[in-house]
């Protein structure tokens, strides 16, 4: 009995074990999340703003989010594998269109090869397609890395997927299935509600059947008169304010998925 | 007479409840196997968008390196049975898997070896044509990596509720079979490496 306990020990402990290696390798989702993640520090810190900028703002108008990480070793992972387990595990995209691009980089050290892969979420591989990918790859990036120049690299990359994504999802796509603004019209609706509620009690505890027909105008003209004051447009204000995070931070990685497509490119 | 009332109503209520629970624990079976079948669905297609790339890749090569006539004939006849091999998601079986796994690795090898020849010819080797089809192609064993590895999850998660006690003896009842897995042999580990 305490051998068979013992060995349940171990193969849970096993399972945990294997568990976290198999995630040490792949870097953790950034907190406060960030689209720019130079884990190998080769940006200054303004390119890197310039860039987390861009890419904000691009997430804030179309809803595409494109993960720039760069990372000191992939440790042994096949760099398409490590873009797309970094793009499953942090979720990069928004969930219902599964918009995300992650652009990973792995620098030259002496001998050891950089490596660059680009993979798009299920819902870009329509438009960010492998041989787009690899042509980006070969054309932008790469020229660029080899004369030790990142930034631009990445950024002239960033510029063609950035003009590809958008034509796929937009910001009009975005607003029509975001979730706020039927919570919002339901608001006054709900309202309306409490509010019979309130007067059938209010009714029932006076037992005065009559009393009914003066309140409601009461209520309407009351409404009407709030709305030309302006008071109720506060219900509204709302839904406005869903996605736009407004002061140019990052509001978060939305539960995109992946699937695999993509290229990867070394030099 | 009350208190034969009482042990009769406990007994209700009791088999009210575990005909409740076992409904809860169909339905949970029924929808994990869906969604193993669902990704075995993923995986079949992924096969399939690579099968789908070889007759162009094959005219590309064939144009700059006609007399490899073996090793290409070899890659035609390879996605011609791996073509054939395919699974409906229902009949999931160990048998079948192992089928269409060895179907699938058989056209990688030959992927690999038309690769390696590919290696003489430098005209092919910058035809743009060709290195499109190469980063599809590329793209097309990412998407069979990661469809694998979905499916393998799914069949986990699957496997481990249908097989847990009390589970299992319902299982049984209503003959939910486990999934078999996708197992990395040395064709998944060897899948053809397009990258020079």
């Amino acid at each position: 009995m305490p051998t068979r306990l013992t060995n349940i020990v171990l193969s849970i402990l096993i399972v945990f074990i294997s568990v976290s290696l198999a995630q040490a390798d792949i870097p953790p989702r950034p907190t406060p999340p960030r689209l720019v993640n130079d884990l190998a520090d080769i940006l200054t810190d303004q390119q890197e703003n310039t860039l987390e900028r861009k890419l904000v703002n691009f997430n804030d108008t179309t809803s595409n989010q494109i993960a720039i990480v760069i990372v000191k070793t992939l440790d042994g992972y096949d760099p398409n594998m490590f873009a797309y387990e970094i793009g499953e595990k942090w979720q990069v995209g928004q969930k219902e269109f599964n918009n995300g691009v992650v652009v990973l980089v792995k620098p030259k050290y002496g001998n050891d090869r950089g490596r660059v892969a680009i993979q798009a979420g299920y819902g870009l591989e329509p438009v960010i397609t492998d041989a787009l990918s690899k042509r980006i790859i070969e054309q932008e990036m790469i020229p660029e890395f080899r004369n030790n120049d990142y930034y631009r690299g990445i950024d002239k990359a960033t510029d063609v997927l950035m003009a590809l994504a958008a034509g796929e999802i937009s910001a009009d796509g975005y607003g029509k299935s975001s979730d706020a603004t039927p919570l919002a019209a339901l608001l006054p609706f709900l309202i309306f509600i409490i509010i019979f509620i309130l007067i059938r009690v209010s009714n029932a505890k006076s037992r005065n059947i009559g009393g009914n027909l003066p309140f409601w105008t009461a209520l309407w003209l009351g409404s009407s008169m709030g709305r030309s004051s302006g008071s109720w447009s506060n219900f509204s204000g709302g839904s406005s304010s869903g996605f736009g995070s407004g002061g140019g931070s990052f509001g978060g990685f939305g539960g995109g998925s992946f699937g695999g497509g993509g290229a990867s490119g070394s030099w | 007479m009350k208190k034969s009332w009482i042990v009769i109503a406990i007994f209700v209520v009791l088999i009210v409840y575990l005909i409740a629970r076992a409904i809860g624990f169909y339905n949970v079976m029924v929808t994990q196997g869906e969604s193993v079948d669902k990704q075995w669905s993923d995986v079949e297609s992924s096969y399939q968008r690579r099968a789908d790339l070889i007759p162009n890749l094959v005219a590309t090569v064939k144009g700059y390196a006609s007399h490899e006539r073996e090793t290409l004939e070899g890659v035609i006849n390879a996605r011609a049975k791996a073509t054939q091999t395919t699974i409906n998601a229902g009949e999931l079986t160990p048998e079948s898997m192992a089928n269409f796994q060895q179907a699938q690795d058989g056209l990688s090898s030959a992927l690999s070896r038309l690769m390696v020849v590919v290696e003489r010819y430098p005209d092919l080797k910058a035809n743009q044509n060709f290195l499109e089809l190469q980063s599809q192609l590329e793209g097309a064993e990412n998407r069979i990596n990661v469809a694998r590895m979905k499916f393998n999850e799914a069949a986990r998660q699957y496997n481990t509720y249908i097989k847990l006690f009390p589970k299992n003896m319902l299982a049984n009842l209503f003959g939910f079979d486990a999934k078999p897995y996708f197992e990395a042999q040395q064709g998944a580990e060897t899948a053809p490496k397009v990258e020079f």
